[in-house]
């Protein structure tokens, strides 16, 4: 267990009565890009905040390469962090902004000058030095806040919902450059997001976070193909839930299972179901094309939904948007459906 | 009718800018500046001794006069009696609105809001006033001191120069005591604004970094809220600068600048060289701005 970059044994943190994060264990890797996955209030931004410092747990240990830090203040940790809001000092420019770690550790004057410059030209905003952060776009203010946080060459990097405020094409060049710098600095990230395509883009491994307890920790491949819970089957990707009644006419079990969207396809009334796939019938109540794809919402016979995604190889939105009121079949290949355990925990909708 | 109005001015919004900002305009150039200006005006103009006469020619002799020994003293007085009750406004007020601004749960702040302004509710002459029964010879402090057997120490307090006298009340240590009470809620108000508005994230980013506390502090929540400082130190610098009625009633009765220009202009109409003493604080201000903004007070603004 020595290699653990950080370790977090039975932490647990109260806010007033509320029980923000409850007994997590947890481990996260030497030199791995982490990332905290949750809906708001699942104690993920708390568990970075006691990694950090700014938080300190109400019971458990954490440790930082084996040292307990849980009493540590933040100047005193091994680790920096890129806030959600960036928190770029307003009357520093981004040279001073970037050399600030450097300047309280009394690097000389010219030294900090050079590093900044190195770090500027890693984050690719050469010759940004003089300007104030109001004159930068949000990406360039984030590239500055990961500048200033990999200046002091931190044995980790907390990323606290950093591309949150950022635009779609924006966010997805930034996902792919943070990787990249992740590799190229290979020190251990640990990002904090809600946004599971975010964390399946980047990860080497994901944690689910829900209520304050860790739900699942696996890499981005076994979070999503075999969730863990049905928590974690309904909050990374879409994911169709079923139980009970409708269960047993289908698989002739009542366990619940789930079975992803895309794994589904639909066929005509009549087409047979084959030995080695599942089938039910219903009733296109909405389609919703989206371009790259077409969401079904299906409504079974015996009663509930089942969404369904198709890509849209050939058919076009006139086509798809025919198939609204249709009556038809759906059927998928047993092996893709997931047997969840009963955790209570329910998915949100 | 009205809405034909409406739609003329939402076509031409200048128009109706113009229509909104013109009367304050015209009431802040006419009665501010327009009398800025004529105190300048009047400042140049002299007094003739014997008549007792404005005399309406431009000379420099009422400013030759303002420089006299006797008034400069009366400036130099005032000014580090403006600084100290600053200083002391400064410290008391910084700690305050940090603990407001930072820690205090909403409804104590609130009632920490109410307590700092109360004060501004009633009478000002009343207020200060009341500070001669504290004050007094035989006052509520003196008593206090009294009470638990260190006279002594006041009046040892008292005995020193400049800043003793007979009793608290007449020395200038009363003066700013009574200042540095009346003016406080002016100097707590901006630099709890200025505080308020520095997010938590910086001061946790700050540390993050690398910095302890006071590095923090020094390096990050002071020169943040040093707009609310600059602001806060204004209002009591310009206020106390300009004030009449403390040195008369506290103090023994050497001159501030606001009792002088009270004498020169009430007592023997002089008002060019009352008009002059005014300038001075004006002059003062200005350096302290142009001060404040080379150590780079407005630079987060």
């Amino acid at each position: 267990m020595t290699d653990a970059a950080i370790r977090f044994e039975n932490v647990t943190r109260h806010f007033a009565d509320v029980k923000a994060v409850d007994g997590v264990t947890l481990e996260i890797r030497d030199a791995e890009f982490f990332s905290m996955l949750g809906p708001s209030g699942s104690g993920k931004t708390t568990c970075l905040r006691m990694i950090a410092g700014f938080d300190r747990p109400s019971a458990g240990h954490i440790y930082l390469y084996g040292q307990d830090v849980s009493d540590l203040p933040p100047y005193e940790r091994p680790v920096n962090t890129v806030f959600q809001d960036y928190a770029l000092f307003p009357h520093m420019n981004v040279e001073e902004n970037i050399a600030y770690g450097l300047m309280i550790k009394k690097v000389a004057k010219a030294d900090r000058v050079k590093r900044a410059q190195e770090m500027l030209e890693l984050v690719r905003l050469p010759g940004y030095g003089p300007r104030r952060p109001t004159q930068l776009s949000g990406g360039q203010r984030q590239r500055v806040a990961l500048a200033r946080a990999l200046i002091n060459h931190p044995r980790v990097l907390l990323l606290d919902e950093p591309l949150g405020a950022l635009d779609l094409k924006l966010r997805q060049q930034m996902q792919v450059e943070l990787k990249n710098i992740q590799k190229q600095v290979g020190i251990t990230f640990v990002f904090v997001t809600h946004d599971q395509e975010e964390a399946l883009t980047m990860s080497d491994r994901i944690g689910v976070f829900s209520g304050g307890k860790v739900e699942q920790v696996g890499s981005p491949a076994e979070v999503y193909e075999h969730p863990a819970t049905p928590f974690v089957a309904g909050f990374v990707g879409t994911s169709n839930l079923i139980e009970g009644e409708m269960a047993r006419r289908i698989t002739g079990s009542p366990s619940r299972f789930s079975i992803r969207p895309e794994k589904i396809h639909i066929v005509e009334r009549n087409a047979p179901i084959d030995e080695s796939s599942f089938g039910a019938d219903g009733r296109v109540r909405d389609v919703i094309y989206l371009g790259l794809y077409t969401r079904y919402l299906v409504e079974l016979d015996g009663g509930g939904d089942l969404v369904v995604v198709e890509q849209n190889l050939k058919s076009t939105s006139m086509d798809v948007l025919r198939a609204k009121g249709r009556q038809v079949r759906l059927k998928w290949l047993k092996e893709h459906v997931r047997y969840v355990g009963a955790r209570d925990a329910e998915p949100p909708v | 009718m009205l809405n034909r109005l409406s739609n003329f001015l939402y076509r031409r919004p200048r128009v109706l800018l113009a229509l909104l900002i013109l009367p304050p305009l015209i009431w802040f150039v006419v009665v501010y500046l327009g009398a800025l200006a004529a105190m300048l005006l009047n400042s140049f103009y002299s007094l003739n001794g014997f008549t007792g006469q404005v005399v309406h020619q431009f000379t420099l002799n009422t400013y030759a006069k303002l420089l006299q020994p006797t008034n400069l003293q009366i400036f130099w007085r005032t000014t580090t009696m403006a600084i100290s009750v600053t200083l002391a406004c400064i410290l008391i007020a910084f700690p305050l609105s940090y603990y407001m601004a930072r820690f205090a749960p909403p409804r104590l702040k609130t009632f920490m809001y109410l307590a700092v302004t109360l004060p501004l509710w009633s009478s000002y002459v009343v207020r200060v006033y009341s500070w001669q029964l504290l004050l007094a010879q035989e006052g509520v402090v003196s008593w206090l001191f009294h009470l638990i057997h260190i006279d002594g120490l006041l009046d040892a307090y008292l005995q020193l120069p400049v800043v003793g006298g007979t009793s608290l009340s007449v020395s200038s240590t009363g003066i700013f005591l009574v200042f540095v009470y009346i003016w406080l809620p002016y100097m707590i108000l901006p630099i709890q604004t200025a505080l308020e508005r520095v997010p938590k994230s910086l001061v946790e980013a700050s540390g993050d970094l690398g910095a302890k506390p006071a590095q923090t502090f020094w390096n990050v929540i002071l020169p943040l809220a040093l707009p609310g400082v600059v602001a806060g130190s204004i209002f009591t610098f310009s206020l106390t600068l300009g004030d009449f009625i403390v040195p008369s009633l506290f103090g023994n009765s050497s001159f501030f600048i606001g009792k002088a220009v009270l004498t020169y202009q009430g007592t023997s109409g002089n008002i060019p060289l009352a008009a002059a003493f005014t300038m001075g604080p004006i002059v003062i201000m200005i350096v302290y701005l142009l001060i404040a903004r080379k150590l780079g007070a407005f630079d987060a603004l």
